[in-house]
């Protein structure tokens, strides 16, 4: 069944990136309202994430809808053996919406095809999270007023992090220049350096991490460095310290340059960073509100011009 | 000196020609031949001038569609159709590769949606020549010629 489901980001048009920004942008300005009046969300998490589920939430009430859902899928019926499909099908008989994260990858693509509502990805497994996408795409955009021709480095964990990964194939539309910056272990996988070089990305490897490297960058993107992900323990132990961001990194970079996190952060960055004007991550995880509010409008088929005159806004 | 069939002639049916040897097998399960009720010749190790040694069978009074030839095509690559009506040879097919696979291999990532529930696996071919597939949920690539039938 077609719906309007939000399931990645990859292959989403540069038009429609920029029309979700602009209803981000609305949001931002106008936060409360009715316009949801008398739906209901469902938020479904078979995979416990607290921050993703407050947002989501947080967005859902503050446009005047009601929240249903599990945030520990211990309490389900998942737990006695019912699939994804029933739980959905279920779901769908109460909701107007659903906001699933899931362990499996491919269950958000799944729940899309079978529901009758619009699903909404809040992450599958390794796979996607485009509302995180999203909210860094329009962080990115309120701090260098464009997306375009950005210098974007990415630190850390550049081998598993999903939030890199997505973020760099939705910015194939615009003409960045990115630095990786990361141990041999955590490095770009060549699948995504194949990407960048298909869609004429230009981009620069880097094991240093220090103010000469990351002088020329508009947005460092800073990811932790998980010990799990090592099998070499002396390897993890050798480079944990080489990428943490500390204050006097800062000068010599740029004035518009701001560092963005998707957190939690562990000791990735230290904490008199958080003082820098540069710092920039909790407002980015401020923006994942707007964001969500955005995709879930979207997603129920209110469009840019109902946000913008829309008669139900809070003063 | 005369040459000698090494399978007897077919009157009406087709011939899966040049399956690879170690393949052959995959075949007779992927197309359910076993189920067969018409008759169904099997050789197996036959002497062959391109492939050194190959398989091939003759199914009796049995025409493939396009969804089983797809299906083959997750077997091998150049494998040959040829339909035979009153012992002449009246077309010859190659095996293509399909746009996608519904329901055919399974999902090599074990923490697919689509190995844990049960539901049709689904993949696009991503790559015609090198043979590369995508999962349609999970979005992992993987080998076709590597892929674990269901």
């Amino acid at each position: 069944m077609e719906t309007r489901s939000l399931v990645t980001i990859a292959d989403m048009s540069k038009e429609k990136i920029m029309y979700l920004l602009e209803m981000a942008q609305e949001f931002e300005k106008n936060t409360n309202r009715k316009i949801l009046d008398g739906k209901v969300v469902a938020t479904l998490f078979f995979e416990p994430s607290t921050r993703t589920r407050l947002s989501f939430e947080t967005a859902a009430n503050r446009l005047g809808a009601r929240v249903i859902g599990f945030a520990d899928p211990k309490i389900t019926s998942g737990t006695k053996g019912e699939t994804l499909k029933d739980t959905i099908m279920m779901v769908s008989n109460y909701a107007d919406i659903i906001c699933m994260r899931h362990f499996l990858e491919g269950a958000a693509r799944y729940a899309s095809e079978i529901a009758p509502i619009p699903i909404v990805n809040a992450g599958d497994g390794a796979n996607q999270h485009p509302s995180q996408t999203l909210l860094d795409l329009y962080t990115i955009y309120q701090t260098q007023g464009t997306l375009e021709n950005l210098n974007i480095y990415m630190v850390g964990d550049l081998k598993y992090g999903r939030t890199v990964h997505s973020l760099l194939m939705a910015m194939r539309h615009f003409n960045p220049t990115f630095h990786f910056i990361a141990p041999d272990e955590l490095k770009m996988p060549d699948e995504y350096k194949d990407y960048c070089q298909r869609m004429g990305i230009k981009y620069t490897e880097h094991k240093d991490f220090n103010t000469e490297i990351i002088k020329d960058a508009d947005i460092l993107y800073m990811t932790r460095v998980q010990k799990e992900r090592f099998t070499d323990l002396m390897e993890y132990e050798r480079v944990k310290d080489v990428y943490i961001l500390k204050k006097d990194m800062l000068e010599g970079c740029r004035d518009n340059m701001k560092i963005l996190h998707p957190l939690p952060r562990v000791n990735e960055i230290a904490y008199d960073v958080d003082e820098s004007p540069k710092a920039y991550y909790f407002q980015q995880a401020k923006n994942g509100l707007y964001a969500r509010q955005a995709i879930i409008c979207d997603c129920l088929g209110i469009s840019l011009d109902d946000v913008k005159n829309d008669p139900t806004i809070l003063k | 000196m005369k040459k000698e069939l090494q399978v007897a002639a077919l009157e009406n049916g087709t011939v899966i020609d040049h399956i690879p040897t170690e393949k052959l097998f995959d075949v007779v399960n992927l197309l359910h031949l076993q189920e067969m009720k018409t008759p169904v010749t099997i050789g197996y190790n036959l002497e062959s001038q391109k492939m050194g040694c190959k398989g091939i069978i003759k199914v009796a009074n049995k025409f493939f569609n396009d969804e089983e030839m797809s299906r083959l095509s997750v077997i091998a690559k150049n494998m040959q159709l040829i339909i035979i009506n009153n012992y002449e040879v009246v077309e010859k097919k190659d095996v293509n590769v399909p746009d996608e696979l519904k329901g055919i291999v399974r999902c090599s990532n074990p923490k697919c949606i689509c190995n844990n529930e049960p539901m049709p696996t689904h993949f696009k071919v991503t790559d015609k020549i090198r043979g590369i597939i995508k999962c349609h949920y999970c979005e992992k690539e993987q080998e076709l010629t590597k892929a674990q039938l269901l």
